[in-house]
């Protein structure tokens, strides 16, 4: 046998079990998904199938593309609010946090991952209620005259996402900050670019991958989630996760809910293909 | 083979002696069997393990069942008007009736027409209560509260929230339009879209259980539509403001039912576990759990309740509440899912 086939075998040896992981766990639940998409109900039997009756109610009933564009609008909001709320925070503990007080930064900024995302969800609902702290505040401040209407909308919804995803997205835009050389910004300074154009044309592009892995992650996790807006948006308008639940939850409609799914995942697919041109899924 | 059976007598013995290695029963239940102290004396008595799994909605539990291997579970806790559909989907197994304490339940707890099919038993009622209204009685007039139509009539706009699930509510609805429960066929739902989606328009929300209780005690909203005393009672000892009534149109009637899972291997002791939850004992517990409070369907469990605890529960009312309550509607599948379509619209406006 050659050193070359021995070292292949070798190879396959170790990549088998990631193989077999991601077989069992993954391509044959995902192919099973699509497969019961195309079946429908009959009364409460599944029928398997090919209809596409499934997917042709998504595209059609007014509820369903009206959680979609929910779930997009949602989710496109959140993220672009905590790249802009992220950046400041992530350059901040790279560049003027001193070295040795970074790590302390860093852990500050992700403690609130150590809870319970359910626990943290419930908290917010406390904090944006009509004598929560935000409206005590603002009342008690005089600032204004009537509690604000917060909690059970969609901006409670994405004040509970933005909180959730800012850490993450700090994470991945710091892990690129800290890497740049600051010869970078000196000689861009030094050929006469002001701050603003440093940023700009250097600094902002070189941590475009590291802001680009954020986002991505951003939106894959908050499009796919369902406590958020179950328990902050107080149900005032349905999303897709939301949809794929009563599905299972109430319905037992399996076929449709995995329609529903696979819809989810074809968005997810054309977010990374957008962003695959910067994402360095290695860097997170 | 004397080797073989040598070891597996070793095996049985080993087994039994080793406390880590305790027989253990698997029930697949609601939030309110949970509490160790409704489970803990079980345990200690019999010397097993209660594993307990909760679930939402009886299609994600028949969907649990489905995907399981005989033998998997042993009990199971399903909405009484659900236990036909269990039965037919092969998950019940026949529970012996002269060994069930219904005789000491009150009598329209015993619920016969959806416990026993065919002439066999398969399940027996545990708990009841009410979905009507929940209120903050610092907040709103409760004379209001004894007519759904103060509801929709602008004076609560805003302050409503509605209780997360479509079988109580549209029930709710339907008696405020003057149609039994019962009666709600495919014909007539139709007429009950134009007051649910009014219901929505005056509501702030709609929550599951833990957010409706949420909003109720921090003010966030002043009326549950669908709530109950189990939304309220357990909450009743940290507000009292907090209280809940039976509107002159009526109210609808929840109760679980509680049985024995088919295939299970070890029938008796499940059998144990139903009997101590009906017992005069389990049911008090049960009655008084951390996750919800109701009504014990034996009327027994009184004498192990406490003065304050049958005050909340409202357990000298009964009578009067009992005859103006109706059970939830049973739809069968075409309406169901009309009527689950109605939900989601009425959740998307």
């Amino acid at each position: 046998m050659s050193l070359a086939a021995k070292d292949r075998r070798q190879a396959w040896g170790l990549l088998a079990p990631a193989l077999v992981w991601t077989a069992a766990f993954f391509i044959l639940p995902f192919f099973a998904m699509i497969a019961l998409s195309f079946a429908h109900m009959e009364g409460r039997e599944i029928v398997r199938g090919f209809d596409p009756g499934n997917y042709t109610r998504i595209f059609t009933d007014p509820v369903m593309l009206e959680a979609l564009r929910n779930s997009l609008e949602i989710t496109v909001v959140v993220t672009v609010i905590s790249i802009v709320l992220a950046y400041p925070l992530a350059a901040i503990i790279a560049f003027r946090v001193p070295a040795c007080w970074q790590r302390l930064a860093l852990l500050l900024a992700v403690l609130p991952f150590w809870t319970s995302y359910v626990v943290r969800s419930y908290s917010w609902l406390l904090v944006l209620g009509q004598n929560g702290v935000v409206n005590k505040t603002l009342l008690g401040l005089g600032l204004i005259a009537e509690p604000l209407e917060i909690a059970s909308t969609r901006a409670a919804t994405v004040i509970g996402f933005v909180h959730f995803f800012v850490m993450l997205l700090t994470l991945t835009i710091y892990a690129n900050l800290i890497q740049l050389s600051p010869n970078y910004a000196r000689a861009a300074q030094d050929l006469g670019a002001s701050r603003w154009q440093c940023f700009t044309h250097v600094i902002l592009p070189l941590t475009l991958p590291g802001v680009i892995t954020g986002a991505f992650l951003t939106f894959v996790l908050c499009i796919g989630d369902y406590i958020t807006p179950q328990i902050l948006g107080g149900n005032t308008e349905l999303t897709l996760p939301q949809l794929i639940m009563l599905q299972l939850g109430r319905s037992g409609n399996f076929p449709l809910a995995s329609a529903l799914s696979v819809v989810l995942m074809a968005v997810v697919t054309l977010a990374y293909f957008a962003s695959s041109r910067w994402l360095r899924l290695d860097r997170v | 083979m004397t080797a073989n059976r040598l070891s597996a007598t070793s095996l049985a013995l080993l087994l039994t002696a080793t406390p880590g290695l305790a027989q253990e029963l698997n029930a697949l239940v609601w939030c309110d069997h949970t509490d160790p102290a409704l489970i803990e004396p079980f345990e200690e008595k019999f010397g097993v393990k209660v594993n307990l799994k909760e679930y939402e909605g009886t299609a994600a539990g028949l969907a649990i069942l489905d995907q399981s291997q005989p033998g998997d579970w042993d009990v199971l806790v399903i909405d009484a008007v659900d236990v036909k559909r269990a039965v037919e989907a092969g998950h019940m197994a026949e529970l012996p009736a002269d060994k069930l304490a219904t005789a000491d339940f009150f009598p329209e707890l015993v619920m016969a027409e959806n416990n026993v099919i065919d002439g066999k038993t398969y399940a027996v009622s545990e708990k009841f209560g009410y979905n009507t209204i929940s209120y903050d009685k610092t907040k709103v007039d409760p004379a209001d509260m004894e007519d759904m139509a103060a509801l929709t009539g602008g004076k609560y706009d805003g302050r409503i929230g509605i209780y997360d699930y479509y079988l109580p509510v549209l029930g709710l609805v339907a008696l405020g339009q003057g149609t039994n429960t019962a009666d709600i066929t495919a014909e007539n739902l139709p007429a009950l879209r134009d007051p649910l989606m009014a219901l929505r328009k005056a509501s702030k929300q709609v929550s599951d259980v833990v957010s409706a209780q949420t909003a109720l005690a921090t003010g966030e909203v002043d009326i549950v539509v669908g709530g109950g005393e189990w939304l309220t009672a357990v909450l009743a000892a940290e507000n009292p403001n907090l209280d809940w009534t039976i509107p002159k149109q009526g109210g609808l009637r929840w109760a679980q039912s509680i049985g024995v899972v088919a295939g299970s291997t070890q029938p008796d002791l499940a059998l144990e576990f139903v009997n101590y939850i009906t017992s005069p004992e389990g049911q008090a517990r049960l009655a008084t759990s951390s996750c919800y409070w109701g009504m014990p369907a034996n009327a027994k469990a009184g004498d192990a309740l406490t003065p304050e605890q049958k005050a909340v529960l409202r357990w000298d009312q009964q009578p009067d509440f009992l005859k103006r309550a109706q059970l939830y509607p049973i739809p069968d599948a075409a309406l169901d899912t009309a009527m689950q379509d109605l939900w989601t619209e009425m959740l998307a406006q």
